[in-house]
């Protein structure tokens, strides 16, 4: 009773504390919220602080763990009317087809999107093939085609409403969707 | 002054248009270009006041002056603004008025909730031409006379009729006001933000045909004005649907793997030419309504779409990526032989031939910028038309004088209109949500 009361307490205490350092200038205090944020979101515990020694991983574990985060990211960036997977944008699909491949039971949809320039139906047929780009992709590393749907959006579902050049980036893009 | 005068012509058109209208229509340019009429308010012939929407010269003014072709005078400027016929119409008083025609008529009860409605189109530059020379004949100056019972909830449907008399009867064109439009709006925010409506083409008598959680695309128009094929993703796929636009009835046409898009009708309104993926890559094929039997047109790796039909129903125009950057083709569905038709600017695509047969209206993408653009089949001649931003989906009237298009102001998605000499522009903005993909009915 009395331990569930002080987890209660806690879970009130931390995020206070992490919101007074952020409205804090402090360097000292900043550097102290960084690493407490930093805690908190890669062991993913709902804000809860912990202490204790790292780990000692294997570099199979390390490259899972490294995988793991890198699969959070789930969209991937294209540049204007092409469809080719960037090189900086490979480590992230690899992380995702090796999940895939180790997991044959999982199914995910590749959604493709385009910006707003150019007609609503040619960005159907840009956002399908960024879409394809990313399966084929997928494929090479031995993802079953059983395992991926597709779907192209073109212009109708926007990420960023601004229409200038970032938000015309952030909008050329294939989600992955689990 | 005469900028003064421009300007107190285009606030006069915009006072004199309805608050009430789903979208309003500013007209950003081309008044200086319109040839001048007048029209005289009808003159109600009933006991007590008019009934509320008997407004038919209202109507008759704004649709003359959103045709671009006319602009009207002010009625405070006319020498007779109360005549109701030819009758009572003085050619010595209009002698100093600079405008070719003039409309009067009368509204009058007839009867349980119906009114008979007269009207008459009155030749000024013969009357003008004539004053001098004594006394006349004024019938001789009707260029048009006309009377109709109508029901009350007839009144904005015959005023477009008369404004399509009129406009015929001066220009030798058919009038396209008695005409709807078809959309897409999106409201972000909302649990089902896409919605599919239909207007009359001035915006009046808004109604939902279909709202979605999931985007709706493409809606085109059936020859017969009575059903719209469209694009919906309601099963989170794309697929084709053709709705009867009175019965509510949706057929579903086309739900082939990858992509069912880009539909339009054939000519004899059986066929839908559509894009599928199916085999691979996007590809132009005509899907049977009836029998949804399909037959394949193209055959390229690069991006094949948006195929449009030429009027005699034997080629198909599109846009293909086969020469690197999309550029517009046709293809004869006798041979399957393919030729290319733009080779000016970046890009051209979104095409669609005339009413007429003669011209091609498209988007073309030059230094960067889109605009909708015509080209002349006949001298290859390329004009572009708008001069707003991120222009698409150009939809021509069904009397070819106009282009309703999808563009970009003020960070919003809303539609605009451009005369198909570029002159005229005008904008028609909502309050509320992003409006895009128009769709110009046949005459109805």
């Amino acid at each position: 009773m009395d331990l569930n009361k002080l987890f209660k307490a806690m879970l009130v205490a931390v995020p206070l504390m992490a919101l007074g350092a952020c409205s804090s200038t402090s360097d000292s205090e900043t550097d102290a919220n960084g690493s407490m944020s930093g805690t908190g979101s890669e062991y993913g515990n709902g804000g809860i602080e912990t202490g204790g020694v790292a780990p000692v991983l294997s570099s199979a574990e390390q490259q899972r763990l490294k995988e793991q985060e890198l699969r959070r990211q789930n969209i991937i960036y294209f540049d204007f009317d092409r469809s080719e997977v960037q090189s900086e944008n490979a480590e992230i699909i690899q992380a995702h087809g090796n999940y895939l491949v180790e997991h044959p039971n999982v199914r995910v949809l590749i959604e493709g999107h385009a910006d707003e320039r150019g007609t609503p139906e040619y960005n159907i047929a840009l956002g399908e093939r960024r879409a394809k780009a990313i399966a084929k992709y997928l494929q090479g590393m031995g993802v079953q085609p059983s395992q991926m749907s597709i779907v192209s959006y073109g212009e109708e579902k926007p990420l960023d409403y601004s229409r200038n050049d970032t938000g015309f980036a952030k909008n050329r893009r294939g989600v992955l969707v689990y | 002054m005469n900028n003064l005068a421009k300007w107190l012509t285009l606030v006069l058109i915009v006072l004199t248009t309805p608050a009430r209208a789903a979208l309003d229509i500013v007209i950003t340019e081309g008044v200086d270009a319109a040839r001048p009429i007048a029209v005289v308010p009808f003159v109600w012939q009933g006991q007590g006041p008019a009934p509320a929407p008997a407004s038919i010269s209202d109507v008759v003014a704004s649709d003359l002056s959103r045709s671009g072709t006319f602009k009207t005078l002010d009625v405070r400027a006319l020498p007779q603004s109360t005549i109701s016929s030819v009758n009572g119409f003085t050619a010595q008083n209009w002698a100093n008025v600079e405008a070719e025609a003039l409309v009067v008529g009368t509204v009058k009860p007839y009867g349980a909730d119906q009114y008979l409605v007269s009207f008459e189109l009155i030749d000024l530059v013969k009357a003008q031409l004539q004053a001098g020379k004594g006394p006349q004949n004024n019938n001789e100056l009707l260029l048009e006379s006309r009377e109709t019972v109508i029901s009350a909830n007839q009144f904005r449907q015959y005023s477009h009729r008369i404004s399509d008399i009129v406009y015929e009867k001066l220009t030798g064109i058919r009038g396209a006001f008695l005409t709807r439009i078809a959309y897409v709006v999106v409201k972000q925010g909302q649990k089902a933000p896409y919605h599919l409506m239909i207007a009359d083409y001035d915006g009046y008598n808004e109604q939902m045909l279909l709202r979605s959680p999931e985007p709706l695309m493409s809606p085109t128009w059936s020859p017969d004005g009575r059903r719209l094929a469209y694009v919906s993703f309601e099963n989170r796929k794309a697929e084709i649907f053709v709705q009867d636009i009175y019965s509510q009835t949706r057929t579903l046409v086309s739900s082939f793997d990858g992509i069912n898009g880009a539909p339009a009708f054939s000519p004899d309104g059986k066929k839908l030419a559509v894009t599928l993926s199916k085999d691979g890559q996007p590809e132009i094929y005509v899907v049977d309504i009836a029998t949804k039997a399909t037959r394949r047109i193209t055959e390229h790796y690069a991006i094949d779409t948006e195929p449009s039909w030429f009027p005699d129903g034997k080629s198909i125009l599109f846009t293909s990526e086969r020469g690197g950057k999309p550029q517009l083709y046709r293809v004869s569905l006798d041979t399957n032989k393919v030729s290319r038709m733009t080779f000016e600017g970046e890009w051209n695509l979104g095409g669609s031939i005339s009413p007429d047969g003669r011209s091609m209206i498209f988007v073309n993408r030059t230094n960067g910028k889109f605009h909708i653009a015509r080209m002349d089949l006949a001298t290859r001649f390329m004009q572009v038309l708008s001069s707003t931003q991120l222009d698409e989906s150009p939809s021509v009237a069904p009397n070819g004088t106009m282009v309703i298009y999808g563009t970009t102001h003020q960070g919003k998605q809303v539609l605009a209109a451009v005369s198909m000499d570029g002159r005229f522009k005008a904008r028609l903005p909502v309050g509320q949500g992003e409006v895009k993909s128009p769709a110009w009915s046949p005459f109805l």
